[in-house]
């Protein structure tokens, strides 16, 4: 078990033996990649030297790194692969809850990222996901459901945390009316 | 000839003001960002799947993509000696195509830790700026990002857990 966790009083057992328990240590099938870099910088148009500039990146962090914020793309599935039956999915703890409480919408609210050491070209990062909390039943403009916090730990090939990201969904089911 | 930081710790006061970054979302904006973040759910591409299932007005940009939006808004401040410590953000309303976001951000705290690195605490805010003037926060968030304490300082230099706190 794990600090920091809340467990609401109306939640299933199944659901609340999962809270502060590491889950689904995954490895994320592929090396990190400048290529997926320069991909995800020309999506926001990052200019920045340190991930474009050779000698920059010589200077400042001894070799090319990738761009902190891009912390969960190294923990993301691929969407289909030789053997799958289904569609494989990131943050399978959100995944599992919306099936647990009948939520078959969801969207993100809140997202915290810490930062620890940067991920090279070449790392292999692996992650695992904890259950912090679920809320009672709430409404929103979106219709009825619960928050739910999940906490992901990414780590690289030598144990060093590249950083903790703190995500809040809200599950809901549509309002019909 | 090792490269100057384009900002140093003694050149940040609380209160200022960093310069403002407006961006025109297509839905290529959207997809490209859901895509380089790897995330495949359909309501980041798919019209249809974001309308119906979702109730949504239309595809929307994702999270991740968004990180990546406001690490590019503050390294475009701080330049590359920048070194992004934690944010965490809040999504009060989707960003969709046709809408121009507005990134700002005020500096809130400015610091130097136990071991001697230098951070910079900015309250940053993504809005959505209509035609009319029409001015809505959509998202809202703060970040710690580490700057050189000196013109001889380089924030990614810290390489442990015990000189890199953030």
């Amino acid at each position: 078990m794990t600090e920091n966790t809340t467990a609401t009083p109306d939640l299933p057992a199944a659901v609340a033996a999962t809270i502060g328990v590491e889950q689904y240590e995954t490895d994320a099938g592929f090396d990190a990649e400048m290529g997926y870099v320069w991909t995800s910088l020309a999506s926001v148009e990052n200019g920045n030297p340190l991930f474009w500039d050779a000698d920059v990146a010589a200077e400042l962090t001894g070799g090319p790194i990738a761009p902190p914020s891009m912390l969960s793309v190294w923990f993301r599935p691929h969407h289909w692969q030789p053997g799958a039956t289904d569609n494989l999915v990131p943050l399978q703890v959100h995944f599992d809850l919306k099936e647990a409480f009948g939520l078959p919408e969801a969207v993100m609210t809140d997202n915290t990222i810490t930062f620890g050491v940067p991920v090279r070209p070449g790392d292999r990062i692996r992650s695992r996901q904890v259950l912090r909390s679920v809320s009672g039943p709430k409404t929103t403009k979106l219709g009825a459901g619960r928050f739910w916090v999940i906490d992901v730990e990414y780590l690289n090939q030598r144990d060093e945390v590249v950083g903790v990201e703190t995500y809040t969904g809200f599950g809901y089911k549509r309002d019909e009316s | 000839m090792s490269l100057a930081p384009t900002l140093t710790l003694d050149q940040v006061s609380v209160g200022d003001a960093l310069p403002e970054l407006a961006v025109d979302v297509t839905a290529t904006t959207v997809v490209l960002g859901a895509l380089a973040t790897r995330d495949w759910r359909p309501m980041h591409h798919d019209h249809h799947f974001a309308t119906v299932r979702n109730g949504t007005k239309d595809i929307f940009l994702n999270t991740p993509n968004q990180a990546a939006w406001f690490e590019r808004y503050l390294t475009d401040w701080t330049g590359p000696h920048g070194r992004l410590g934690k944010v965490t953000f809040r999504m009060r309303d989707s960003i969709f195509p046709g809408d121009t976001m507005v990134f700002r951000g005020v500096v809130t705290e400015v610091s130097t830790d136990d071991t001697g690195c230098g951070w910079v605490a900015v309250d940053v805010t993504l809005a959505v700026v209509g035609e009319d003037g029409d001015d809505r926060t959509m998202t809202t968030g703060a970040a710690t990002i580490a700057i050189p304490v000196g013109p001889d300082d380089n924030p990614w230099a810290r390489t442990s857990p015990d000189d890199w706190k953030p």
